[in-house]
């Protein structure tokens, strides 16, 4: 066990460990995605402020939303809100504490000052924070837009040889490609 | 039960990120700039991998298709995929990796995330105005290059067994996986 205390795993185990994870995800519950989350987060905390979601009985999840995305499919985002303890929304929060305990899962304390590799992008200042934010803002519009992410489309979409998969790769890498080259031209 | 199972997957998955190098925005964008290809290796074994071992089990019938789900396809994947692509380059992030980044400590994915929730809630926002617009024109719908035996999905290559389609796409991605330089940089200082 452990190759699980190293900071990072070589490609070989990354890979194999990523893909039984997609795949033990479909065969207990359902594919992977993440990106659909950040509505329901939003969706959460608008409903405090106002009556984003209501309960319908002829909807078909019994709840509707005067908001046309939180509506669609039978009202399936607005049922999420008002339900938060779903599958779909632990399992991102579950995620967040994956990632805390595998970065404090390392034989050597000082490689887990992650902010300290001499790259641009990971040494952080006002320029950076911006950036982060800004990417953020096009990264959840351009995969809610795609209907979802790097997960979902991209691992999950590909692995089962869905056309979408294949086609939200092809439109994100031929910008992500050539934007990354042209914004860290210097060994970033 | 349920909810056991997404603290368990959701878990599994965020630690297998972090140790893959997946929430380090370097890594990524080192992937993206084709200078550490380290990412990308891991990436296409994973989906080789996950593609190989599902259509066994579903060709061999120890698995049924309903716990698929396929995602209909439409102008928006391809637009949406490429400003995903923008925001992805300029981060070094994208959704799943800035949580388990945070989860790790790191601040900027806290950006990231609060950007992220804004870009989600335009869209929220803009949504009824552009459902009836192009971007929402159809692709294909739910379609699937390999047969899952789900009628509700179509397949674009019907007559070949579904294990053989899966099979060479994953066979292809594998040794892409393999062929694949881990890093590129030597050539490019050179």
């Amino acid at each position: 066990m452990k190759f699980l205390y190293k900071q990072q795993w070589n490609w070989k185990i990354s890979g194999l460990a990523l893909g039984l994870t997609f795949l033990l995800a479909v065969l207990l519950v359902k594919p992977i995605g993440v990106s659909t989350q950040f509505v329901i987060f939003d969706g959460i905390v608008w409903n405090l402020f106002s009556d984003v979601v209501v309960e319908d009985n002829s909807s078909k999840t019994g709840y509707a939303s005067p908001n046309a995305y939180l509506n669609k499919s039978g009202g399936k985002y607005a049922s999420n809100i008002a339900n938060p303890l779903n599958y779909s929304f632990v399992f991102v929060l579950a995620m967040v504490l994956g990632g805390f305990v595998a970065s404090r899962m390392q034989s050597n304390a000082s490689e887990a000052d992650s902010n300290n590799l001499a790259v641009t992008c990971d040494k952080p200042d006002s320029k950076r924070y911006l950036t982060v934010f800004f990417g953020g803002v096009l990264v959840l519009f351009g995969a809610r837009l795609a209907g979802g992410c790097t997960s979902g489309h991209m691992m999950s979409g590909m692995m089962q040889t869905s056309l979408s998969g294949y086609l939200f790769a092809m439109g994100a890498f031929a910008v992500a490609v050539p934007v990354a080259m042209l914004m860290y031209r210097r060994n970033a | 039960m349920n909810i056991m199972l997404a603290i368990i997957v959701g878990f599994l998955f965020g630690f297998v990120l972090q140790k893959a190098g997946a929430a380090s925005p370097a890594k990524i964008i080192g992937m993206l700039r084709l200078t550490d290809l380290h990412l990308m290796k891991a990436i296409l074994l994973g989906i080789g991998i996950s593609s190989l071992l599902l259509f066994t089990l579903l060709s061999a019938g120890i698995i049924s298709g309903n716990h698929l789900s396929i995602k209909t396809s439409y102008m928006g994947v391809i637009a949406g995929g490429a400003i995903l692509g923008l925001g992805w380059a300029m981060a070094g992030f994208c959704p799943g990796t800035s949580l388990v980044a945070a989860g790790a400590g790191r601040k900027d994915a806290l950006f990231f995330i609060t950007g992220g929730l804004v870009g989600a809630g335009i869209f929220t926002l803009s949504y009824g105005s552009i459902q009836n617009s192009w971007l929402f024109d159809d692709l294909g719908g739910k379609a699937t290059l390999a047969t899952t035996g789900v009628e509700k999905y179509s397949v674009m290559l019907p007559s070949l067994p579904a294990l053989w389609v899966a099979g060479a796409i994953a066979a292809v991605f594998i040794i892409i996986a393999v062929l694949l330089p881990a890093s590129t940089a030597s050539s490019e200082n050179a």
